[in-house]
């Protein structure tokens, strides 16, 4: 009998991706690409001010046009879909997906267009005219909460959405709170840093822009969305309630997505009203996002200032911290953005042991796109007010920032440790990676070159920032959707295997790590697993992809799912080989008896007699498919350590980016290829905040920064080569002992770039300076101001 | 409505249409050629970059009818004999995508830039698809992916 090649073990390798022979080739189907026999688009027509009353819309001439198909204004629209559900139990003002009397941000649809194509629909959008009597409006945060000029929603005294959430050391679940333990450690205190600081809005930015077609046949009574989304069972639930539909009688489907960097979580208007004139109008309908269109349509990410109070012994023992946060929320509460900065509170902790914290969060309605998820949710904000404040009280106490984080350190056997900000961390070992940080990018070397440099008279700069995210999310007791994560694998009669997943990924490669853990766990090819995702006809259940949880609650969801099936394929193979189920291994492409190769059977002729069991093992049923949903007890805490040089050129001003290290720790990897990937596309968005992203509205709301020409989207000249390595600190909260890693990037690497341009400056006695780093305002430091 | 010929990946095609359809919308809708993607619509992002006579241009900037008489190669027509060019080949190897959607431009780009500069030094790739956005990568695989084919030296059309 000739020997097979022995099938190499896939789980740690870095495997080529399975999903690109298509992306490459331009055979990927995004939803702009499909189309339906007798599809027509759809267009919006969008509020051009910030604030305003409608008072007259004419649709008459776009109605009238050849080839328009049907023309809606807020109230037709309002006929054949209710208002906006919202996923956080937060109040809400009403939210209709196409303004009906008033407008309260610029590029809130007013009307939609249904025609023959997009440019018929365009032109007929063009052509109707809104009258809107202005009101005032307000885009600073600080001032919305005065109620002057304007109150948004009529509910909602001065723009309040979420008055005061209290949060840390002395606040019961039920809200109240005792500060006696923060006022003592500040009382305590030797040394206490007080800064304002401004995480400002950004927005994501996925290249492929959203889109929707939505198909409704009356015959059957069912609907199917496509959509450029990242959880379509969520779509599914929310699509059905609005349209008075059961989930069985809704397909959604996430063809290929082109990113999403957590923009497309949120159920969008265009959504609900593509589904409902689909529905309405019995035919299917496309509509697909302009970037400009994008800027203001798809929900921004960030804006929220942190005031922080840092208070210290004068060795560097942290005694107390305080967080009191201002979220600019935009003129809407859309599926998790009163969320969001719920989770800057629960990682205020960060690194350290801090005996008391404070948290407090007000959320506000201002005259913008509202705000959600955007990659590190919270987190990345929570990471920048710690780490800058870290590094300001090094500064003051001359301390190297390295040494006064690890004086700090929760240590390893204190884990799993509850902080004081409400999360329990899972393990972490935060010495080892910032030890790693500091011999990779050896910093006492890169300390003498930047003293040379300045020397010179250069204005160079090092920054230094640890981090720790919460990914994995989440137990269902912090997630409304429901915190776990479906799997159904199928050993097929041929042998081969098909496994869905609720994890529908828009560039995270789960089809080839999914794929990696199944080959290695039946011991078959590669080429014979087959991972199937984002289709609710064909997966049965799922959440989706956000909050780094793909592979710690989707890949455990497959592996435990796996396990089901292999134990009754054993039991299968140890009837027909007559052998004890204990003793068969599954490697090669066969089940055998340990120890005794001659045994092997062929995979796939055990599959094919599980589907044909003549004879029947007593107390079986025929086929091998079975399915998971697992529910983590926690989230897991990856964590990391970024370092970065920075220099400043004296005469304009303009930052330069020398070098960036970054050591993560997402626990065990199943593909260091794609997590590499995963790495440098977040320190992109991360780095991308702190010098050269914003989102800026002019003062009567009018968005300055709406396409490509004005906001500063990386390109690769903007970026040094990225220096990265790993610990590898296992989670124990699930089987995998993987963390997350999607976000990770944008956590460290934004703080660690700013304190480093602080460094830079610190010739002019400069503290802090606020992002991005725009080359005017460093230069005005430069010309003796203060930031 | 304007009478079109062009060659598209090879294959002559004839046509009647608007003056104002843009070229990356007649490759699309009309050849349904989907592999050129829209991701802006200011020229800067890249995604729907092709090569006209040889050249890499965005195709959202340009009215098909400009495009009469051209030889365009668009994503669909790289691959030659059921063998990926080498550009998508090293994609591949070196992950130079994730959700793909920039991916068809930046290898068009890449073409071009090569055919140009056969030995590109970093900084000479980093500025080559500087017209080129990715947000998922950060370019660091996409610029391997770049070297990697450059250093191969197989013949780049």
């Amino acid at each position: 009998m000739a020997t097979a090649p022995m099938l190499p073990k896939l789980v740690g390798q870095r495997v080529k991706r399975r999903e690109d022979p298509r992306l490459i080739q331009g055979r990927g189907t995004y939803v702009d690409d499909i189309a339906l026999v007798g599809m027509q688009h759809v267009v919006f027509k969008r509020s051009d001010v910030a604030h305003g009353r409608i008072r007259a819309i004419d649709t008459t001439a776009a109605a009238a046009m050849d080839g328009v198909e049907a023309v809606f204004t807020g109230a037709d629209i309002a006929k054949i879909l209710p208002p906006m559900p919202i996923g956080t139990p937060f109040p809400s003002p009403e939210h209709r997906a196409v303004a009906v009397d008033t407008v309260r941000f610029g590029g809130e649809p007013v009307a939609v267009v249904v025609a023959r194509d997009r440019y018929v629909a365009r032109d007929a959008a063009d052509a109707i005219t809104v009258e809107i009597d202005p009101l005032p409006a307000v885009v600073d945060v600080e001032q919305a909460m005065t109620g002057k000029p304007t109150v948004i929603h009529p509910d909602f005294a001065n723009n309040l959405a979420v008055a005061l959430v209290p949060g840390g050391t002395g606040v019961t679940p039920d809200g109240k709170v005792d500060d006696s333990a923060i006022d003592a450690a500040f009382a305590k205190a030797e040394v206490v840093i007080s800064q304002r600081m401004v995480n400002h809005r950004l927005a994501p930015s996925a290249i492929e822009p959203r889109g929707v077609v939505a198909h409704y046949e009356p015959g059957k009574g069912t609907m199917t969305i496509w959509s450029s989304t990242q959880n379509p069972h969520i779509l599914r639930t929310f699509i059905a309630a609005l349209n008075g539909l059961g989930q069985d009688q809704v397909r959604a489907i996430a063809p290929e997505v082109g990113g999403g960097f957590g923009a497309k979580i949120n159920i969008y208007a265009e959504e609900y009203v593509c589904s409902a004139i689909s529905k309405a109008l019995g035919i299917p309908v496309k509509w697909n996002e302009d970037r400009t269109e994008a800027f203001v349509a798809t929900t921004h990410g960030r804006d929220i200032i942190g005031y922080v109070d840092l208070a210290a012994k004068r060795d560097g023992t942290l005694l107390g911290l305080k967080m009191r946060l201002i979220a600019d929320i935009g003129a809407y509460n859309m599926l998790l953005t009163a969320a969001i900065p719920t989770l800057t509170q629960m990682m205020a902790n960060a690194t350290y042991n801090i005996p008391a914290i404070r948290t407090t969060l007000t959320e506000v309605f201002t005259n913008k796109t509202p705000t959600d998820a955007y990659r590190g949710a919270g987190r990345p904000e929570a990471t920048y007010f710690v780490e800058r404040a870290m590094d300001m009280l090094a500064r003051e106490l001359k301390m190297d920032p390295a040494e006064l984080r690890r004086k700090n350190f929760i240590q390893p056997h204190q884990f799993p440790f509850a902080t004081q900000s409400g999360a329990v961390y899972d393990s972490g070992d935060y010495a080892k990676a910032l030890d790693l940080a500091l011999k990779k990018a050896n910093w006492e070397q890169l300390k003498r070159e930047r003293d040379a440099a300045r020397a010179e008279g250069r204005l160079v700069g090092l920054g230094l920032s640890m981090y720790v995210e919460v990914c994995g999310l989440g137990p269902s007791a912090a997630l409304p959707t429901g915190g776990w994560e479906h799997a159904q694998v199928t050993v097929e009669r041929d042998g081969r295997i098909s496994a869905t997943t609720g994890a529908s990924p828009h560039g995270q490669g789960n089809e080839t790590t999914f794929a990696q853990m199944l080959a290695d766990q039946f011991g078959v090819p590669i080429e014979h697993v087959t991972i199937l995702h984002g289709d609710t006809g064909v997966v049965k259940q799922g959440i989706g992809t956000f909050g780094s949880r793909s592979q710690a609650v989707g890949g455990t969801a497959i592996h435990l799912a796996g396990s089901k099936v292999k134990a009754k394929m054993g039991k299968f193979a140890a009837a027909m080989m007559e052998a004890s189920e204990e003793d068969l291994v599954f490697e090669n492409g066969t089940i055998a008896v340990k120890g005794a190769p001659a045994s092997a059977k062929p995979f796939a002729a055990i599959a094919a007699y599980a589907y044909v069991p003549v004879p029947l093992p007593p107390g079986m049923e025929p086929g091998l498919s079975d399915e998971a949903f697992w529910e983590p007890a926690n989230n897991t805490y990856p964590f990391g350590c970024h370092i970065s040089m920075l220099e400043i050129d004296r005469q304009t001003g303009e930052p330069t980016l020398l070098k960036l290290v970054a050591v993560d720790d997402a626990g065990n990897l199943i593909n260091p290829l794609i997590v590499e990937g995963q790495i440098h596309g977040g320190l992109a968005q991360g780095i991308g905040q702190a010098m050269i992203e914003e989102v800026v509205y002019s003062e009567d709301g009018q968005l300055l920064t709406g396409s490509f020409m004005d906001y500063a989207l990386p390109r690769a000249i903007d970026f040094p080569r990225f220096e990265l390595d790993a610990t590898v600190t296992p989670t124990p909260v699930n089987p995998l002992g993987a963390k997350g890693v999607g976000e990770a990037g944008t956590l460290g690497s934004t703080p660690c770039v700013v304190s480093a341009a602080v460094d830079a400056l610190s010739e002019f006695g400069v503290k802090h300076v606020d992002m991005m780093l725009r080359p005017e305002k460093l230069w005005r430091v430069i010309q003796g101001g203060r930031s | 409505m304007a009478k079109i010929a062009l060659t598209v990946n090879g294959k002559r095609r004839a046509a009647d249409v608007e003056p104002r359809l843009l070229l990356a919308h007649f490759l699309r809708e009309h050849l349904r050629l989907t592999g050129t993607h829209v991701g802006c619509d200011t020229t800067q992002c890249g995604a729907c970059t092709v090569l006209i006579d040889g050249r890499s241009a965005k195709s959202c900037t340009i009215f098909a009818v400009q495009a009469d008489g051209a030889e365009i190669t668009t994503i669909e027509g790289l691959a030659a004999d059921g063998k990926l060019h080498p550009l998508q080949e090293a994609f591949w190897q070196e992950h130079g995508l994730q959700c793909g959607f920039c991916t068809p431009g930046m290898i068009m780009t890449a073409v071009a830039l090569l055919a140009q500069n056969p030995a590109p030094s970093e900084r000479e790739i980093r500025e080559g698809i500087a017209g080129n956005f990715c947000r998922c990568t950060g370019y660091q695989h996409i610029v391997n992916a770049i070297q990697y084919a450059s250093s191969k030296s197989a013949p780049v059309r």
